[in-house]
């Protein structure tokens, strides 16, 4: 019964949203120069600053305005995950965001400025658009619109619609389903979550978090299409997806990584905060190569600092398959690196 | 652009035949297309633009910097000046040899550094019909526009021919910061077409084939260096701000207003620090001012005010606007150098002063095989090594130029080139040379005329003293010692000084009158910025003459329009400007004398002279001259 209302409570939102996109569409029917489309569609898209900061995580991204009274749909990321979340419209004005709720399936999110007759992108419950269509991307690629500065645009073409097969480390991706495949660089730090439009300023998806393929390893290219967007919007508004911060910044659980398989063998992780001791190096192995040894207080993994035994392991696992692994280990005072060179294949689950 | 808007056509036109094609297959498809099933619209604008590719294509230039890489640049003049990027030439030394597309090999010397806003300018030798780039005005570019690089990516043009990148704007007025104090790129392009290393000093054209910027960086991150869709070039009106100073072989800086902004909690941009010795200071600008606009450009973030910043050399005067309680108020302020000499000429010897400051890209990690070696350059990361042989003077052995290149270079502390430093000074000088202004006749000058308020004035010009008699009394000042002791008349900060080295310049040139320099262009009126083509700018010579720093700026006619005279380092200058045209009686003035004369000193207007009447006349004789007007004895208004 509750999950009868809760269709209709969708099918209810989304058909207001295509209304208000046919009369919205309607208006745009004059064709617009690239120059004039760009500079329409960017006044819907927000800078998104909040948490992040540190090595290897941004804490930028981009967002779309999808209502005039200022509700945002952007990734779900870690840049999220921070007590103040500030958003910048085109013109400069800057606003204080609040989480509204979250789709860890889609791994979007909706938040909520205090603004009034905001210009905003219709979500439209409609087919998704042919490969070959020519697109822009506009997002805050990098960091560099600041204030009243235009987001980024890039041309590029949809060169397919087909499932999302992506990791991000060492984990796959939750999302299931279609995503457009683009001809076009996007995938740069600070563009999750900015809009692709079509030549007439149309939304067509959403760029994405920074994924690699499965298969092949690439960095990818692609879109989360306008309907996917639409669905989560209305689910999330609704109430009807789990909401909250809960999984923010969780990395999704995956199979875990034996350090064994470099020839690390760890104290026993004991305590809450077992310090990463190394406890012995398997000899002829890429750690005893590296010029690992036995004490050896691991410090850093790739640059980034790991605490104790279990966030060392956390780490080694987020290390993709084939990518690089570098230890920073304190030795009798002094800091040494380690090069084990690349990730070997996820050992057993210990 | 239109033949780009058109290409969908062409698929809907074979979507019978390819239905399911990838986008990605557009080469196949465009293969199945016979030239008969194409709109002739379609093809002749494809074929525009193919011709705006290949007129652009030859003025790419394949830069070749042996062992330490390479890159590209682009030419901008048919005698074979071309700009492109210091962190391009800087391993290469003063000679390089480069690849034009017509497939020849010519030798280069460099000319001009500006290595804070990462520019060269080098000169192709051996030719004076290069095809060169038409400038374009950068400030109407638009996001979104179409716009190409034709450059050398990855030392790619073993046989000269540029490769060509297509792609849009992705935003104008872009701020890059630093590396340090170098290497900023500000108010900059950035754009979609692919730049990759290599590409770094070659040309950006918009849709016309003009040149809208120098590209010279892009945002590269996880991928290694190689494009991810980020580029940025430095807009060509930054460029034309500076050709003028690299062109005279200078050793540029960039500008500081000796003050630093930032944005307050309301969201305007304040004054947050400044100096008590800048210029912005002696003319009124004070802590948490808030900034309206500079050189015409309203500033609206501080990035904005940086942006402004960058694009202009040190010592060009701008206009200020800022507000105080409520209050607008607009000075003409004068840009000090970011640097001293001697920290510009370490950064180019590569010993860079030491700074937290990122450096524009990362590192370059190992390349992939059959890449990296000789040939790849080196973009960004550290400007300079620190193994590097110990600076000098000669930063490049003479002994090892060529011939064709020690021909044309000529090392100065200072100096990047300077050898084209005399050619730019002694171009200005043939300008100003007016028969008849040379000795013995004429070497006593007199100038009289009112006073904008009415009461009369006369000056009198010569070998031994400069005079000037006016209604507040008369003035001497010995011509013959020094000029620095004796800033008269009082309040003027030295107009009799400037009018004698004024008219020692004129009779004498550059050359006699002291150690001369080219200065480069500057606006004529810096209340002309934000006109539409931005200021009007004028050739300038800065000399050094007893105990005196003087700097003339000349019209492109060699009317010279205005002296600035320095007495004291830090002391406010004598500016003096000169409006030609009739006299004020409607009768004309011997070449190269001013109608007008504006003086004015600090903040304050020291006075406005018309002058009715111009005598040149024999030192001791003052019975004739080459005026027939009546003698200098006849004062308008009364004599002292």
């Amino acid at each position: 019964m509750i999950r009868r209302i809760r269709r209709a409570v969708i099918a209810m939102v989304i058909g207001f949203l295509a209304a208000g996109g046919l009369a919205s569409d309607g208006s745009r029917a004059a064709a617009a120069s690239p120059q004039e489309t760009i500079a329409g569609a960017a006044r819907k898209v927000v800078k998104i600053h909040g948490a992040g900061g540190v090595r290897g995580l941004e804490a930028y991204q981009t967002g779309i305005l999808v209502s005039p009274s200022g509700h945002i749909i952007t990734v779900l990321s870690t840049v999220l995950d921070a007590e103040e979340l500030d958003c910048v419209l085109d013109d400069g004005r800057r606003y204080r965001a609040s989480l509204q709720g979250v789709d860890p399936q889609r791994e979007l999110a909706v938040l909520a400025i205090e603004a009034e007759e905001l210009p905003s992108f219709t979500l439209a419950a409609a087919d998704p658009v042919p490969v070959g269509t020519r697109i822009f991307a506009l997002s805050n690629l990098f960091g560099v619109a600041v204030g009243d500065e235009r987001v980024s645009a890039q041309h590029g073409v949809v060169s397919a619609l087909v499932p999302l097969e992506a990791r991000r480390g060492s984990y796959e991706v939750p999302y299931r389903g279609a995503v457009y495949i683009l001809d076009c660089t996007t995938n740069n730090p600070g563009s999750p979550g900015g809009a692709v439009v079509d030549w007439h300023g149309r939304l067509v998806g959403m760029l994405g978090k920074e994924l690699r393929a499965s298969g092949s390893g690439i960095w990818l290219n692609y879109a989360i299409p306008a309907e996917a967007i639409a669905s989560s919007y209305a689910e999330i508004i609704s109430g009807s997806t789990p909401s909250g911060t809960d999984s923010l910044g969780k990395e999704p659980t995956g199979p875990g990584f034996d350090p064994a398989a470099l020839g690390l063998v760890l104290v026993p992780d004991l305590l809450d905060r077992t310090p990463p001791f190394i406890e012995t190096v398997a000899a002829d192995s890429p750690a005893a190569r590296s010029g690992l040894r036995a004490d050896d207080l691991v410090i850093a993994v790739g640059g980034r600092s790991v605490a104790s035994r279990a966030a060392l392991q956390q780490a080694l696992s987020a290390v993709a398959e084939g990518d690089a692994v570098r230890l920073s280990v304190v030795r009798g005072g002094a800091i040494v690196e380690c090069d084990l060179g690349p990730r070997p294949a996820a050992g057993r689950k210990r | 652009m239109q033949g780009m808007a058109r290409s969908p056509t062409v698929l809907r036109r074979t979507a019978r035949v390819h239905a399911c094609c990838l986008a990605g297959l557009v080469a196949i498809v465009g293969a199945t297309v016979r030239a008969g099933d194409v709109a002739p619209a379609v093809l002749e604008a494809q074929q525009q633009r193919i011709d705006v590719m290949q007129r652009a294509a030859a003025t790419a230039v394949a830069i070749f910097a042996g062992e330490a890489g390479g890159g590209s640049g682009v030419l901008i003049s048919p005698a074979g000046y071309a700009l492109t990027n210091f962190h391009v030439v800087q391993p290469a030394g003063v000679a390089m040899k480069c690849g034009l597309a017509d497939g020849r090999l010519y030798d280069a010397v460099l000319v001009g550094l500006d290595p804070t806003g990462d520019v060269a300018l080098i000169k192709l030798l051996g030719r004076d019909d290069f095809p060169a780039a038409e400038f374009a005005d950068s400030d109407d570019v638009e996001v979104g526009d179409f716009c190409f690089a034709a450059g050398n990516p990855f030392l790619l043009a073993t046989d000269f021919q540029p490769s060509i990148s297509a792609g849009i704007v992705s935003g104008t007025r872009r701020y890059q910061f630093p590396a340090g104090t170098i290497l900023e790129y500000a108010d900059c392009l950035q754009v979609d077409a692919a730049i990759n290393p290599g590409n770094s000093g070659g040309g950006l054209f918009d849709a016309q084939g003009r040149l809208i910027g120098v590209n010279g960086r892009a945002s590269f991150e996880k991928r290694g260096r190689v494009n991810v869709g980020v580029g940025y070039a430095i807009s060509a009106n930054q460029l034309r701000n500076f050709l003028g100073l690299l062109k005279g072989g200078r050793l540029v800086d960039h500008a500081t207003l000796g003050a630093t902004v930032a944005t307050s909690a309301d969201g305007r941009v304040v004054v947050s620090d400044i100096l008590e010795s800048s210029d912005a200071w002696k003319r009124g600008l004070r802590y948490d001012d808030e900034i309206v606009s500079l050189a015409g450009r309203s500033v609206r973030t501080v990035n904005a005010f940086k942006n402004v910043l960058g694009t202009l050399p040190a010592g060009w005067q701008v206009p200020l606007v800022y507000r105080r309680g409520g209050r607008r108020e607009e000075i003409v302020v004068r840009l000090a150098s970011v640097h001293t000499a001697a920290e510009l000429s370490n950064i180019v010897d590569g010993k860079p002063k030491k700074s937290a400051g990122q450096p524009p890209l990362p590192p370059r990690p190992p390349g992939p095989p059959g890449h990296g070696g000789p040939g790849v350059p080196e973009e960004g990361g550290e400007p300079g090594n620190d193994d590097r042989p110990q600076s000098s003077d000669e930063p490049q052995p003479r002994a090892t130029l060529p011939d064709v290149v020690k021909a044309v270079y000529e090392s100065r502390r200072g100096f990047t080139n300077h050898h084209f430093n005399t050619v730019e000074r002694d171009r200005v000088a043939r300008l100003i040379a007016i028969e008849g202004l040379a000795a013995p006749q004429g070497s006593r000058w007199v100038l009289s005329g009112r006073l904008a308020t009415g009461e009369g004035f006369r000056i009198e010009l010569s070998d031994t003293e400069g005079v000037i008699d006016l209604p507040t009394g008369t003035t001497r000042v010995d011509a013959t010692g020094e000029l620095d002791t004796n800033p008269s008349p009082p309040g003027s900060g030295g107009m009799l000084a400037s009018l004698l080295v004024w008219r020692r310049l004129m009779r004498e040139g550059p050359e006699p009158l002291g150690r001369t320099s080219y200065g480069g262009m500057v606006p004529l009126d810096p209340r002309s910025f934000g006109e539409a083509g931005g200021p009007r700018l004028v050739d300038m010579l800065e000399s050094s003459v007893a105990g005196i720093e003087a700097r003339f700026t000349v019209g492109s006619d060699g009317f010279v329009t205005g002296i600035d005279l320095w007495t004291a380092p830090d002391a406010d200058p004598c500016e003096v400007r000169f409006t030609a045209g009739q006299s004020d009686r409607g009768e004309a003035l011997p070449p190269g004398m001013p109608a007008g004369i504006v003086v004015r000193h600090g903040n304050e207007l020291f006075g406005e002279f018309l002058v009715e009447q111009v005598v040149l006349e024999v030192a001791g004789d003052t019975s004739g001259g080459n005026a027939t007007a009546a003698g200098p004895q006849a004062l308008p208004g009364g004599g002292p």
